[in-house]
């Protein structure tokens, strides 16, 4: 169990962060890069238009793996909350930092996404569908948090509200979601439910995969940079970031 | 049970000797329903009423700790009250009594006003008696969150009107359905599981957010 | 040692890149003083409000074995009730048995039997430090942990602050106190800390 230790007390110094990571953008950036490339292209002009929704259900291969993704940072961000509240590790809290605005980036072009779909195929831009729903309001629980953050003037005291929320957020979530999905089962569904859930064509499945994957890695490379320049700006100043500076 | 008692009576003191501070959520609450029938006109659904209990709601939470934290009554609170869970309850329920009940009583003249029925009013009534204490719980969270910013306000409603979600669905699907004559069992239980929930975890989480206002 | 009342070690605090104080220790037994001095923002208030439990250093602990009281730079005392009821209210948090009758003699022994049914508002400043001095009266609490306790008081006050130290600390209490003017009457036995030099 001793590795598990170490590697716990190695990420959370950032110097050894800042140091190490720097492979790991270029990398992840490179990697994410391609594979949203391929995934893309693949979907965009090689996949066959789909039986009810035609062309413009390629607009899901950027759709779904952003509304993936939106929710994965928020759930990383409540974990990095968790570690920074308990063990008050500074580097959960620049995690923290630096995710937020991303995580509403990311959520804000699901939701764009998603109403330039639904115009061709649900006839209108916005729907009172569930995920739709509660996509918009995770939105709102990213802006909260960078909202929080810049209205509490001690950096310290902010750094402990921001992760006190992610957590009462993260809790919300499944609530949020489950009632929002009872109301609009009850209401309205959404007049088509295909390309969501229920099977989808392996045709369709694959270049998905491809580009789920490179949004996850393209995602983790811009959050990595982000939280070195987070660590830059709060190290400025001290010895191994200078002599780090001379050496590169 | 000493110490809910202790925090109930004083800030229930408290808002009676300040009587227009206490009296701002209903009278709001009034307004807002006047406005809203001058603005869209009579037979509206129940379920607006709950929006605007909502609204009320946030606007009288948003401020709970404030006068508190000027003063440095809160300060003493965390410091003495050992466990801070029955006073943060007893400040709370102080708060509701004058906010989220009052609302609830008077919600059949707004029924009235705006839907121009009594069908359904005592469902009404009993979804904001269980639904208000939930969303005071929850906003208190959002109060405790910023009363380091020493400003509130839209940055409070911003932070809990996602939280407020899953009530306001209860909530107005229940009154709504109620004034059609559809049954409401399934709303209410989960409007009693979200106060039942929210008043386990709530405490706790304002709590910790109090105690990380007062850090220096 | 075992008959310590409030035991800090090696602890830190610090605003952003600036330490205030860093590997401060301190003890206090039955009848100790101690007087912190130093400059405005030197960290005297952010280390009465670590010994008091509010503020969590960033490193090294703090043992409090005791009840504590803080008298800090906001009183503590709401403006819309009397000063028997703010009283009431302290005690009925801290749980301490302070009847009606202990209360009617604190707040006649700090000068405030006459406005002790008038909403604190209306009193002056003087007299809400003066109903902060009574809570020292009323409270059972061996440890007091006081900031500037000597603000917006008269002579009068002065006198009275540095007399409830001295009974307190004959009495087997003990006082951690911040200051940037001298206490008084500054007794045998006051040990005195500066921070920020």
């Amino acid at each position: 169990m001793g590795w598990i230790k170490t590697t716990f007390h190695k990420t959370g110094s950032p110097r050894w962060f800042f140091t190490g990571a720097r492979p790991w953008v270029v990398g992840l950036y490179v990697f994410g890069a391609l594979l949203i490339v391929v995934g893309s292209t693949w979907g965009l002009g090689f996949v066959p238009p789909e039986r009810l929704q035609g062309n413009s259900v390629r607009i899901l291969f950027i759709h779904a793996p952003a509304a993936h993704l939106a929710e994965a940072i928020y759930v990383s961000i409540a974990i990095a909350g968790f570690v920074f509240l308990v063990w008050r590790m500074k580097m959960a809290d620049m995690l923290i930092q630096a995710a937020a605005p991303i995580g509403f980036v990311v959520t804000v072009l699901a939701l764009a996404t998603g109403i330039i779909w639904g115009i061709p195929t649900w006839g209108t831009g916005w729907v009172w569908d569930a995920r739709t729903v509660s996509t918009l309001l995770l939105a709102f629980l990213f802006f909260g948090l960078v909202a929080l953050r810049q209205a509490i003037g001690r950096e310290d005291r902010a750094s402990r509200a921001v992760a006190l929320l992610a957590l009462v957020g993260v809790i919300n979530i499944p609530i949020i979601k489950y009632s929002v999905e009872w109301f609009t089962t009850l209401h309205q569904p959404p007049s088509i439910v295909i390309g969501e859930k229920p099977a989808i064509a392996p045709v369709f499945l694959i270049p998905l995969a491809v580009n789920v994957v490179g949004f996850y890695c393209f995602v983790a490379g811009v959050v990595i940079a982000a939280l070195r320049a987070r660590i830059a700006e709060r190290e400025a100043g001290t010895q191994w970031l200078r002599d780090w500076m001379s050496k590169s | 049970m000493r110490l809910f008692f202790t925090q109930f009576r004083r800030d229930l003191l408290v808002a009676v000797r300040s009587r227009s501070d206490a009296a701002n959520p209903l009278a709001f609450f009034v307004l807002a329903t006047v406005l809203l029938g001058l603005g869209a006109g009579a037979e509206l659904a129940p379920g607006v009423i709950w929006v605007l209990a909502l609204f009320a709601n946030v606007l009288a939470v948003e401020g709970v700790f404030r006068r508190d934290d000027d003063d440095g009554t809160l300060e003493q609170l965390l410091i003495h009250a050992q466990p801070l869970f029955p006073a943060v309850m007893g400040k709370l329920a102080a708060h509701w009594a004058l906010s989220g009940l009052p609302v609830a009583v008077l919600s059949p003249v707004a029924a009235i006003m705006l839907t121009g029925s009594t069908t359904g009013v005592g469902v009404l009534v009993l979804t904001l008696c269980i639904g208000t204490p939930a969303l005071t719980l929850l906003g208190a969270i959002g109060s405790a969150l910023t009363v380091a910013t020493g400003r509130g306000g839209l940055l409070v409603a911003v932070l809990v009107l996602p939280f407020y979600v899953p009530v306001l669905i209860f909530g107005a699907s229940a009154s709504t359905a109620a004034m059609l004559g559809d049954p409401v069992a399934f709303q209410l239980l989960a409007l009693a599981a979200l106060l039942a929930a929210s008043l386990t975890a709530a405490p706790f989480a304002v709590g910790k957010a109090l105690a990380i206002s007062q850090e220096y | 040692m075992e008959d310590d009342l409030l035991v800090a070690e090696n602890i830190r605090c610090a605003v952003g890149d600036r330490v205030l104080f860093d590997e401060l220790s301190l003890s206090l037994q039955p009848g100790e003083l101690v007087e912190i001095r130093g400059p405005n923002g030197s960290g005297k208030s952010t280390l009465l409000r670590c010994l008091v439990g509010l503020h969590e250093p960033d490193a090294g602990e703090i043992h409090r074995t005791v009840d504590s009281l803080y008298v800090g730079h906001r009183s503590g005392i709401c403006g819309r009730l009397t000063p028997i009821e703010n009283l009431r209210w302290l005690a009925g948090i801290a749980g301490s048995n302070a009847d009606d009758v202990s209360i009617r003699a604190a707040l006649g022994h700090v000068g405030l039997g006459d406005a002790r049914h008038d909403v604190c508002d209306s009193l002056s400043a003087g007299q809400q430090r003066r109903l902060t001095l009574a809570r020292l009266l009323v409270s059972p609490a061996p440890l007091w942990i006081l900031d500037e306790p000597l603000t917006a008081l008269d002579d009068d006050g002065r006198d009275l602050v540095g007399d409830l130290l001295t009974r307190h600390r004959t009495t087997g209490g003990a006082a951690v106190c911040a200051t940037h003017q001298a206490l008084p009457t500054v007794p045998a036995g006051t040990h005195a800390l500066t921070l920020g030099s």
